[in-house]
């Protein structure tokens, strides 16, 4: 069933209404999630959410309006309604707005899903996070929770310049989590990461995790950090795990580089970033080691997508070649204000949200070792992964992370296990020491993304390897 | 649906032909409960001195949670027409009767009076719908909204501006098949913006119940002043500081105490700080969730939870010891206690916890008679001027847990840090990180003084509310420089 009849009219009334641009994104959305504890089932939850959003460019002001009727009179009304509001902007208004060209298409894209994810019986997924925690549990979790998600989302997108494109996205993931309770701490492990691993794909990528067949090892260890020594304080050699790197990539490169921070669009809020458009194509980000692109086309990774929610085709692009930052995630309107020519990174959380600046895939290219010729080439160091907490400033600069678990190196091996491991820095100096890079690349899945105003999840992938860092302050406590 | 288009009374039909539906589909030993909500979205936004964004929406959701068989099922969805519908509970149904059994279902809400809201116009003993309800608010338009931005903007005088304007609109039902039900509705504005000179911003931010009471101006002002005041700051070494905290970063410590210290789940999971009778904080404090608002101000919230247990106040630490936690049934069965009406969509997989919560304003506190020109927020004022050395704190950024029992946190300060020696600012101070328990902080003998005022302050990201005094605290743990 197609809904391009109620955006078209929706466009329509926003254009009567007085607007130079508008555009609207119908979206019929299924989602389903369950959690599990100890064994037993937690929560079963399924939704359906379906309507429209309308934006509408009066002038140099937006306007957006959405409602959940897929009337053709409400549509209508939504329209005018959009561009009213436009209409109220102009009371503060800005410069010119202009948009960077997009190619009119007439298209359909749909995402690779060999198992439907809604397809399969919740009695069987169920019993996958029943067996998993149940098996973390008997290993000797004091806590064990699972917890899968799935999202089904069909979009129609029509724009007064001719796009009519209508996409279809299967997203899923699972993780596993045990947590061993000591004397006034808790000490936690996940499988595969401390939210589970997300892509945009079906069944088969939790089918991949095995998360059965890893839970004893979390509890096992999750109990062992009880009475592991604490993560020494100091400056050392740093090696990071795959999955950590992700998240560091996301807070200190995908944030940093959203061009709407660049330019102030987000200053009270999600805050600004450090880069300075005037050193785009010269400033040294990293190490020449560090190559990050921009691919939302990257079959699987939860940031991929046919087209962006401004019509925009995926295209893959630097962002970091050789570390020197040549490229941003930017939207039509933060183009050409910025005097770029590309646009394609714009997404919504969904059909009542306004499409903004969102990271897609954001990745680190894989380097030439192996995380094993990493340790051997490390005297002495410190070896952390699996995010457990994250904080970054205001301008992408100065962030502190904290894993679940960490190993001393010592002589080019890996030796005792690490409590409470944490290490803090400045994104450029820390990136630029990174010397040593694995090829073991893994595009990580986040689900749980938040920027704007109103708040938005967005979903965003990283590809990411371990990879080595000198000179790191490590075991920062309170 | 928009506010126009509501009629008194229509979550309740919808919610009670959902009952009847699942009654149909499942039979009459089917326990399920079904909450209606309509939330219309306003908000205005502006950065570069600009509106850039400017949104609004208007959506009605139906959440059903069905228990059938000893298994249970959740569904919601947007599409309300009967087709809409008769799916919903066609697939939760579905889902309960191919789920895993479900060992620790807690039961409905049995048929209970809702409490009425502590005071304010509106919400008397016989107006059980409106608590407080500001019908202006709900019906604020763009422009109304612009016009606050306008001021705002101007009043910063030519520094750049950004922030927003909000306004909301719940109406909201609830049925279960035990036979309780109830409905409320509510409305907020807020408004929070920061004006920025030469790399330091200034913030003012203030929720309420009425539009009307927001000053786009003098918020501007405010903004505006401290941004003026933060110039040319200094760096100073790492270490444990005196300081007072302005009421926008003591929200930050309101926010992690309710999500992971009052959250029932974590309570009964052990991972909480809280111990129920404990001293666990000085004697000053005072901590209680207001749903339905205090004597002097609208209620922020509706008068029931997702599960239909009625609200009310509720003191989770009375002068320094802990008195309670959040509950929804499920926790409230697994602690051996009872639910305190904190059930939300997502209570039992991430627990219960308050969403309006206030720290008592001193008694003993006093305010200026006006508002200072300088960094200090008035409420601030007196308890800087008391102290010796230390650090006058605006706003906590990006805080994160690092030890949940012990919550201890780490984040950044922001909008606006100035060193205080001898009660008088003498410095503007660049952004700090910090790695700091917040219980501890809190603790006997750290709390050297308290504000005289509560202010309201919205959540920036969600509809969740707090209202703060300023705080000064023996000690905070700085760990580092934002620059390095």
């Amino acid at each position: 069933m197609s809904h391009f009849d109620e955006a078209s009219a929706a466009v329509q009334a926003a254009l009567e209404a007085g607007a130079r641009y508008a555009d609207c994104r119908v979206m019929v959305r299924r989602t389903e999630s369950m959690t599990a504890r100890d064994g037993d089932v937690e929560e079963l939850g399924s939704g359906e959410s379906a309507g429209l959003g309308v934006r509408a460019l009066v002038g140099s002001s937006w306007g957006f309006y959405a409602v959940p009727d897929l009337s053709d009179s409400a549509a209508r009304a939504a329209g005018r309604r959009a561009a009213q509001i436009a209409l109220a902007s102009a009371t503060v208004p800005g410069p010119p707005i202009e948009l960077v060209p997009s190619t009119a298409v007439e298209a359909s894209w749909a995402s690779a899903c060999e198992v439907d994810p809604l397809g399969v019986s919740p009695s069987v997924k169920g019993d996958l996070l029943v067996m998993a925690t149940a098996a973390a549990k008997e290993a000797g979790a004091d806590l064990a929770e699972g917890i899968y998600q799935i999202w089904d989302t069909r979009k129609w997108f029509v724009s007064s310049e001719g796009h009519r494109i209508d996409q279809h996205l299967r997203e899923c993931g699972a993780g596993v989590t045990a947590s061993a309770f000591g004397d006034g701490e808790i000490q936690r492990r996940s499988w595969p990461s401390h939210r589970g691993q997300y892509g945009t794909s079906g069944w088969e990528l939790v089918d991949s995790l095995d998360l059965v067949g890893h839970a004893p090892r979390m509890a096992e260890e999750a109990r062992a950090l009880l009475t592991a020594p604490l993560c020494p304080t100091g400056e050392t050699t740093l090696v990071l795990g795959g999955e950590q790197l992700a998240l560091q990539i996301h807070e200190s490169v995908g944030h940093a580089i959203e061009l709407d921070r660049i330019l102030g669009w987000e200053a009270a809020f999600a805050g600004t970033s450090w880069l300075d458009l005037a050193q785009l194509g010269s400033l040294r980000y990293g190490s020449d080691l560090m190559n990050i692109t921009i691919d939302p086309g990257l079959p699987g990774a939860l940031g991929s997508f046919g087209y962006d929610d401004e019509g925009t085709p995926a295209t893959k692009r630097d962002a970091v070649r050789d570390g020197i930052w040549v490229g941003v995630l930017a939207g039509r309107d933060s183009a050409a204000v910025a005097g770029l020519d590309y646009a394609g990174s714009v997404r919504s959380d969904g059909w009542a949200r306004l499409p903004m600046v969102r990271m897609t895939n954001v990745g680190l290219e894989p380097g030439p070792h192996t995380l094993d010729e990493i340790i051997a080439n490390t005297d002495d160091g410190v070896f952390m992964d699996i995010n457990r907490s994250w904080s970054i400033d205001d301008r992408r600069l100065n962030f502190q992370f904290g894993c679940e678990i960490g190993y001393e190196i010592k002589n080019g091996k890996l030796g005792r296990m690490l409590r409470n491991p944490t290490y803090t820095g400045i994104g450029p100096k820390f990136w630029q020491s990174m010397d040593m890079l694995s090829s073991e690349s893994i595009a990580w899945g986040t689900p749980n993304c938040g920027k704007g105003q109103p708040g938005q999840v967005g979903h965003t992938g990283h590809p990411a390897a371990p990879a080595r860092f000198t000179d790191v302050r490590v075991g920062v406590r309170g | 649906m928009s506010l126009e288009s509501i009629r008194p009374g229509a979550e309740l039909e919808l919610a009670a032909r959902v009952v009847e539906l699942v009654r149909r589909a499942a039979g009459q030993s089917a326990e399920a409960e079904v909450m209606v909500r309509h939330d219309a979205e306003a908000l205005t936004r502006f950065a570069v001195s600009m509106i850039h964004q400017n949104v609004a929406s208007a959506v009605t959701t139906v959440g059903l949670r069905l228990h059938l068989d000893g298994r249970t099922a959740s569904g919601a969805t947007t599409v309300v027409d009967a087709d809409g519908l008769r799916g919903l509970v066609e697939r939760t149904v579905a889902a309960a009767r191919l789920s895993p059994p479900d060992v620790t279902w807690p039961g409905l809400t049995p048929p209970s009076p809702l409490h009425h809201s502590a005071g304010y116009h509106g919400s008397g003993e016989h107006s059980r719908l409106d608590f407080g309800f500001d019908e202006a608010t709900a019906r604020a338009t763009p422009a109304e909204r612009a016009e606050r931005v306008r001021d705002f903007v101007r009043a910063a005088d030519g520094l750049e501006t950004a922030g927003f304007c909000r306004t909301t609109y719940t109406s909201a039902a609830f049925a279960n098949t035990a036979g309780q039900a109830a409905e409320g509705r509510t409305a907020e504005a807020a408004m929070d913006g920061i004006a920025r000179l030469s790399g330091a911003d200034g913030v003012a931010r203030l929720a309420g119940g009425r539009l009307a009471d927001l000053d786009g101006a003098a918020l501007g002002a405010r903004a505006a002043a401290k941004a003026r005041a933060g110039q040319s700051p200094v760096e100073l070494p790492p270490g444990r500081y005196e300081v007072v905290l302005e009421p926008e970063a003591v929200a930050d410590l309101l926010d992690n105490f309710a999500v992971f210290g009052f959250n029932g789940k974590a309570y009964a999971q052990k991972q909480s700080f809280a111990e129920l009778g404990a001293e666990q904080f000085d004697p000053s404090v005072t901590l209680v969730d207001e749903p339905l608002g205090s004597r002097d101000e609208h209620a922020p919230g509706l008068p029931f939870d997702d599960e239909g247990t009625p609200r009310e106040s509720l003191v989770l630490v009375r002068e320094g010891v802990t008195k309670a936690v959040a509950h929804d049934r499920t926790s409230a069965a697994e602690a051996g206690a009872v639910s305190t009406g904190h059930a939300s969509g997502a209570s039992r997989t991430w627990g219960p916890y308050p969403t309006h919560l206030r720290l008592e304003a001193s008694p003993a506190g006093t305010l200026p008679a006006t508002d200072p020109i300088g960094p200090a927020a008035a409420s601030a004022s007196p308890l800087v001027a008391r102290m010796k050395r230390g650090l006058l704190i605006t706003d906590l950024w990006y805080t994160r847990v690092l030890d949940q029992k012990a919550l201890v946190i780490t984040g950044l300060t922001r909008n606006g840090v100035w060193l205080v020696e001898n009660g008088e600012v003498t410095a503007a101070v660049g952004n700090m990180r910090f790695t700091q328990s917040y219980p501890q902080a809190l603790g006997v003998g750290r709390v050297l003084g308290i504000g005289g005022e509560s202010v309201l302050l919205p959540d920036r990201w969600s509809g969740t509310r707090y209202a703060a005094p300023a705080l000064h605290l023996a000690s905070w743990n700085l760990t580092g420089n934002a620059s390095g």
